[in-house]
């Protein structure tokens, strides 16, 4: 399979992804926009890893390797991160009874 | 002897600090000593100095202490110099001055003991200051002293510093010395730029190959410096209202030291205004017309030491008369008589003063002949000395400087000897009114005349001898060959600009006359005086040309209203309009811009978490492009 495809797929995924932490209001869908940034940059690299070691596979077996490790390091970085996030927004939702982003703007004053 | 030069200095400086710091705990008859001591201290050292400067085959010293500003090309070493005119002007201050400080033991004895060690402190820096100007190798160092003894005279003046008038005395004192010092400083620049140094020894080595012109220009601004300090027309009126000081202070700074700064500077630069005949030809009329004014208003004031004030001023008009007519032995003599009579005179009316009890009106005296016996006699030489009568020490220094005027032009000579005419009057018109005639004061005063204690009278009686003899160092060559000893001591450091003025060309018979003429006029104005005031003093206001006398030709006014009055206009035109509607403006302008400007950025941050990611993906897109597309151009 030709790489844009693999190019044109994690562009969209990230526009998603950005469209959706701008336009939505509930704090739980904004965390999951960002999971989905994550991971369109994830595919992404993984997509380009794997082009790289079949194109230079010959000279050099470990081509395009540290593009899949980044990957693994990415995604240890967004469990931490959800993990955090959710307690935050399990916190706001006790002391506020709600999720959305918006109510919380004292931080203005 | 190198070793010791430091010395000098060094012990007013200490003397200085012991009384300036101490003075709340220090006794007076202890600040008394210490002032007194440093002095005596100081004068012994001169006099081991000098004898060691007689000696034969004597090369001029420069001490170097340290490097006082070295910076690039220039350095300026913290020196002294030790030569004929640095010790002459040094045995001066110091002799003339442990005599005053002597004197004002007891003169003060009435202040408080924290004041009176204040005063012993001034003293002691002032000496301090003029002895570093007389000794530094190089302008800048006479500068350091040139303002310390500006600052010492500011002190000194307002040393009564509750009385309004005193202080503003003191700061007129202060801004007049100021503007002279200016042209002072601008010609010290100069210096720098144009001979890389300004250490005597190499200023005056490269003087003769250098322009006129330029040497005129750095001559004239170094005068302006001298007009100030030595109270030349056009900044001669701080000297009279300096007499706001104590007495003793007007003999040291305004008669004996201070004033002769001037003078000192001219003659130790002698070979640079030897070289610009434009800048003595002004030096000499300054002085000639300075002299006559000076003269003028002193004929008819009734102050016994504003009479003594402007005759000082007239005096060193004299003093710059025979530096501009390159007469500088005789400028330097007349400086070291006139330190001797001009100090005898102010100690004289500090003693009467004392005496009346702070009166300073000589019409309200008269008759204190009997009552003041030693001061009487003192004055009374020092007021031959001033006149110069022979055989009284003025004589011979105002001869040899109005003989060397006579050389220049008829014309000065002619208007000197009016000039000496009235010095010779308004002296014994003082001195008539003040111990002939009947007693004028009210009978309490009169009851407790008394003559000063000997504190006084020791120095009164000290200096009347230097006043009478002090003439015989310089006893012209046509009345004995061979026998003007300070001429020949001095020789070393005149020898250049004799050589470049040539041989003197007056005949013996012509100075004869001339000598004859000037004594024979100051006698007649001498007898004129003492008949006609011991009499029938002055005591009415006076008229005509006298009220313009005695209100000192108006300068003063003068001064008020073409500088004083619209310099003041302009201070409160920049007061009111400047400062309030320009620069309050501008001050106030950034102060608002900045607030008007946050209260706009406030509005950004809007607490929307949505707004800020907005702007936050707007940013990163813009730092795409740019990354994209503006790199490549």
């Amino acid at each position: 399979m030709p790489i844009n495809y693999y190019i044109f797929l994690s562009i969209a995924l990230f526009c998603i992804g950005v469209a959706g932490v701008l336009t939505r209001r509930n704090a739980i869908i904004i965390f999951m926009c960002i999971e989905l940034m994550l991971n369109a940059v994830n595919l992404l690299l993984v997509a380009f890893s794997k082009m790289h070691h079949a194109a230079m596979q010959v000279t050099n077996p470990n081509a395009g390797i540290d593009g899949q490790i980044f990957v693994f390091f990415i995604m240890v970085v967004a469990a931490a991160e959800v993990s955090v996030g959710l307690a935050i927004i399990s916190m706001m939702y006790r002391n506020t009874h709600s999720v959305d982003v918006n109510f919380l703007n004292r931080l203005k004053h | 002897m190198s070793k010791i030069v430091y010395l000098v200095p060094l012990f007013p400086l200490i003397g200085f600090l012991l009384n300036g710091l101490l003075r709340k705990s220090l006794s007076k008859s202890l600040a008394g000593v210490i002032g007194c001591g440093v002095l005596l201290a100081s004068f012994v050292v001169s006099l081991v100095i000098f004898l060691d400067v007689r000696k034969e085959g004597f090369e001029p010293i420069i001490v170097n202490l340290f490097d006082f500003i070295h910076t690039g090309k220039i350095n300026i070493p913290f020196a002294f110099q030790v030569d004929q005119l640095s010790v002459l002007f040094m045995l001066i201050i110091t002799g003339v001055g442990f005599l005053i400080h002597l004197y004002s033991t007891s003169y003060m004895h009435e202040e408080s003991s924290q004041h009176y060690a204040r005063y012993f402190s001034y003293l002691n820096l002032f000496v301090f200051s003029m002895l570093l100007l007389v000794m530094g190798a190089n302008f800048v160092i006479m500068f350091i002293g040139w303002e310390g003894v500006g600052l010492c005279s500011y002190l000194l003046i307002g040393y009564w510093f509750k009385n309004i008038d005193y202080g503003n005395a003191a700061k007129k004192a202060f801004i007049m010395n100021r503007i002279g010092d200016v042209g002072f400083l601008i010609a010290i620049f100069w210096m720098f730029s144009q001979f890389g140094s300004a250490n005597f020894v190499e200023v005056f080595s490269k003087t003769p190959s250098t322009s006129t012109s330029i040497l005129t220009g750095i001559t004239l601004l170094l005068f302006v410096g001298a007009t100030g300090k030595s109270a030349q027309i056009p900044l001669y009126t701080w000297l009279p209202d300096a007499m706001a000081g104590p007495t003793p202070v007007s003999a040291l700074i305004h008669a004996a030291t201070m004033v002769t700064a001037g003078i000192y500077m001219i003659a130790r630069a002698n070979i640079m205004y030897t070289l610009a005949p434009t800048t003595q030809t002004v030096v000499a009329v300054i002085g000639l017309a300075t002299a006559i004014l000076a003269a003028t208003i002193a004929i008819k004031q009734n102050d016994i030491k504003k009479v003594l004030a402007y005759s000082t001023v007239s005096q060193l008009g004299y003093m710059f008369l025979g530096l501009g007519v390159g007469a500088y032995t005789g400028a330097v003599f007349h400086v070291m008589t006139h330190a001797f009579f001009k100090a005898l005179l102010f100690l004289g009316a500090g003693s009467v003063i004392h005496a009346m009890h702070g009166e300073q009106d000589i019409r309200k005296m008269g008759d204190l002949k009997k009552h003041l016996p030693i001061t009487h006699i003192t004055f009374l030489l020092a007021c031959f000395a001033i006149a110069g009568i022979p055989p009284f020490s003025g004589f011979f220094s105002k001869d040899e400087i109005l003989a060397a005027a006579y050389e220049k032009s008829p014309a000065y000579y002619i208007i000197g000897v009016a000039g000496a005419m009235m010095t010779a009057f308004y002296m014994f018109r003082l001195y008539a009114t003040t111990f002939l005639g009947s007693f004028r004061g009210t009978s309490q005063q009169k009851n407790a005349l008394h003559e000063s204690p000997a504190a006084i009278t020791i120095p009164l009686i000290i200096l009347a001898i230097l006043a009478v003899i002090g003439g015989f160092v310089g006893i012209p060559e046509v009345i004995k060959p061979n026998s003007h000893l300070l001429g020949e001591y001095l020789n070393p450091i005149f020898s250049l600009s004799a050589k470049v003025q040539g041989p003197h060309e007056v005949h013996a018979s012509t100075e004869w006359m001339l000598m004859a003429v000037s004594a024979g006029l100051a006698l007649i104005a001498v007898i004129f005086a003492w008949g006609r005031f011991s009499k029938n003093p002055e005591l009415g206001e006076p008229q005509g040309l006298g009220k313009i006398l005695a209100n000192k030709w108006y300068v003063d006014e003068l001064y008020e209203a073409i500088i004083v009055r619209p310099i003041n206009a302009l201070a409160k035109f920049f007061n009111n309009v400047m400062e309030k509607s320009i620069i309050d403006w501008i001050v106030n302008g950034v102060g608002r811009l900045v607030q008007y400007g946050s209260r706009q950025i406030r509005l950004l941050q809007s607490g929307q978490v949505g707004g800020y990611v907005l702007l936050m993906v707007i940013g990163l897109v813009l730092l795409f492009i740019v990354q994209l597309f503006l790199k490549k151009m």
